[in-house]
């Protein structure tokens, strides 16, 4: 742990100490500097406030970190038993952390029906699959999900817990890490291992354009959930782990919470499913133009997925929504029509193999990620563009 | 009925860039706001307010000038405040925000409801719900995009997943976070604002918690620990396609069909 220590004598300007937060933290009050409550612990004061704000790392000991080996994987399935991929994609980047420190790859399997699931985490390297399985599982739920996973940390003691940053995981990881009074880092985008055991989490931060090196040093297990399609599938292998099967007391099965009604809604492909994808940006002028941008992406077999903005509009539904906040996509090509992007939009789709950029504005940040860039009006140049294809096509 | 509304202020733009020269944060127009998730939370305390004249209180952690997202509160119809300020609890991360405010709930409340936001446009991390609702040792639930029945006992709430849409009933007491756009919310009014502009705010320091022990909040108490942050890296390789529109539309459908694209 650490804190700012403030050395008042070293004061000699208090306004442009003041002026160096970026969260206004720091305030002047009888004639002393002191940090507020708004403090981010960004450091900013500790490298540009010339010896007046001084950072004291606390001495005390944290965890036995030799305690606490592996890596684990939590896998969610789905009511019928089938994995969510985001599962294949943490155990493919948790084999490779663990061969950095020599732990084992656990994957942590909750749910009915849990064996085609388990079996198929073996394929992909895990070299212990741990299940909780039974009829009060089915369906995710709160209560009895936290109490499987904090059942599996106290008999496994894992070093780190990575889980899917889907809508279950993003409630059970927050539910569990303050079980365990440890810390939890969202929606990072790199992660890597030190010699240490501690895990270098990497996310976008302050909504900004501004990456943040997150860790955990003194608490493990150390939580991190990471969005779908952020990390590559790996590729299959010869199983060489086992199931272990795991059961929990009938009433830590139990839920508070009574289901009245489940309704499935239309299956419909999601962005996430599509080859190729056409956004819709702010330089779109009305929502009947998309119809043009609907053409584009029937010619080349895709569908049109939208910035927050559109969505906010209320012109595409929030299902086709990328970005931070929305769905993290990765086609083989995307194409993107009047969008600025910022960084909450690029951190959704920076994993496209083809990103095409069309925008009016030569400065615009899409830029920085388009691997083809047309600085261009895209009413001029999507209209060429269809036509040109469909004589291409034939 | 007691509804707690759990809100943050945040800054004015989610735009904060890194100077590359200085590795400075560049702080321009940085005015501060209500999150815009948690005016959704109020508008829903509202509504059931409407429903069940239940007592609404906000709460919020920041440095003391946050107490002015507390007022708008009060002029958009909460009836009353919980600030917690104090040194000791800055620099919280995730574990740290949500033990503050189930200290601070514990210590305004009991209450039957807690209601935040979907999540923070500053952190993002859409976390601090679940963690309260674990330290308060409450049941939770996320994603709500419609309230059903009320009653003493218990409120019926639709959550909405991917591929479903499911409707629940929980006891109280019990912590929701709600989807943005569950209800249009209203706008501060400028009579109520006449109205409460003397409503006293409960103020809360370290010292009036039960659990005072500074090493338990704040930077102290955070297992996470940012270790640097910088500009993310920007793509290299990349071209660019000259010309007319039309000459630019030529370029780009010729390097679709080089690529396969449009067999």
């Amino acid at each position: 742990m650490a804190s700012i220590k403030i050395n008042q004598s070293k004061v000699t300007d208090p306004e442009s100490l003041i002026a160096l937060c970026p969260f206004g933290a720091i305030e002047s009050k009888n004639g002393k500097i002191e940090i507020n409550a708004g403090c981010r612990m960004c450091r900013m004061c500790i490298r540009k406030g010339g010896g007046v704000f001084e950072l004291v790392e606390d001495a005390a000991p944290g965890v036995d970190k030799s305690k606490w080996r592996g890596i684990a994987v939590v896998a969610e399935i789905d009511e019928d038993g089938s994995l969510h991929p985001v599962a294949l994609e943490l155990l493919g980047k948790a084999r490779e952390l663990a061969a950095k420190i020599n732990h084992p790859v656990t994957a942590l399997v909750i749910g009915s029906g849990t064996q085609p699931a388990a079996e198929r985490l073996l394929a992909y390297g895990a070299d212990e699959v741990h299940v909780y399985d039974d009829p009060a599982l089915r369906h995710f739920r709160i209560e009895p999900y936290a109490n499987a996973l904090e059942d599996f940390i106290n008999l496994t003691h894992p070093s780190s817990v990575l889980v899917g940053g889907t809508m279950n995981g993003r409630s059970l990881a927050p539910r569990v890490a303050a079980r365990f009074r440890t810390g939890l880092t969202a929606d990072c985008t790199v992660l890597d291992m030190s010699a240490n055991t501690d895990l270098d989490q990497i996310r976008p931060a302050y909504g900004g354009n501004i990456m943040a090196h997150i860790n955990t040093p003194r608490h493990r297990p150390q939580f991190a959930t990471v969005r779908y399609k952020i990390f590559p599938i790996p590729p299959k292998d010869e199983p060489h782990g086992r199931i272990i099967a795991h059961t929990l007391a009938p009433e830590r099965l139990t839920s508070l919470i009574e289901v009245i009604e489940r309704r499935r809604k239309s299956a419909e492909k999601g962005i996430e499913e599509c080859e190729v994808l056409v956004v819709c940006g702010r330089g779109v002028k009305k929502s009947e133009d998309i119809s043009l941008l609907e053409e584009l992406a029937t010619l080349l077999g895709g569908r049109v997925a939208s910035t927050r903005a559109v969505v906010e509009a209320g012109w595409l539904d929030a299902k086709r929504q990328i970005g931070l906040s929305g769905r993290t996509v990765k086609p083989k090509l995307i194409i993107t029509c009047g969008v600025s992007g910022a960084i909450q939009f690029v951190a959704g789709m920076s994993g496209s193999e083809l990103i095409v950029a069309i925008n009016t504005d030569p400065n615009a940040s899409i830029f920085k990620v388009a691997h083809v860039g047309i600085v261009g009006d895209i009413y001029q140049v999507i209209p060429e563009l269809i036509e040109k294809i469909k004589r291409l096509k034939g | 009925m007691n509804i707690l509304i759990c809100i943050k202020q945040v800054p004015g733009t989610s735009q904060v860039e890194i100077d590359e020269k200085t590795g400075t944060l560049k702080r321009d127009g940085v005015a501060a706001k209500m999150n815009p998730f948690d005016l959704y939370a109020l508008e829903t305390a509202l509504r059931l307010k409407e429903r069940t004249s239940a007592a609404l209180t906000v709460l919020t952690m920041g440095p003391p000038q946050c107490e002015k997202v507390v007022r708008e509160a009060f002029m958009m119809g909460v009836d009353s405040g919980v600030i917690l300020s104090d040194r000791a609890f800055g620099g919280a991360d995730v574990l740290m925000t949500s033990y503050t405010l189930s200290e601070g709930a514990r210590r305004a409340g009991p209450f039957d409801l807690i209601i935040c936001g979907k999540q923070t446009t500053d952190g993002d991390t859409a976390q601090v719900g679940a963690e309260l609702a674990e330290w308060l040792g409450i049941p939770h639930v996320v994603n709500v995009k419609a309230i059903g029945e009320i009653d003493e006992r218990a409120i019926t709430v639709t959550v909405d997943l991917p591929d479903s849409e499911v409707t629940e009933r929980i006891p109280f007491p019990c912590l929701m976070t709600v989807e943005k756009g569950i209800f249009e919310p209203r706008l501060p009014s400028y009579r109520r604002k006449l109205a409460t502009a003397d409503r006293e705010i409960t103020w809360l320091a370290l010292a009036d918690l039960n659990d005072s022990d500074p090493k338990h909040y704040g930077l102290n108490g955070s297992p996470t620990q940012v270790k640097r942050i910088f500009p993310p890296e920007s793509h290299i390789e990349r071209i660019t396609l000259e010309g007319s529109p039309a000459e630019q539309a030529a370029a780009l459908a010729k390097l679709l069909e080089e690529r396969k694209f449009l067999q």
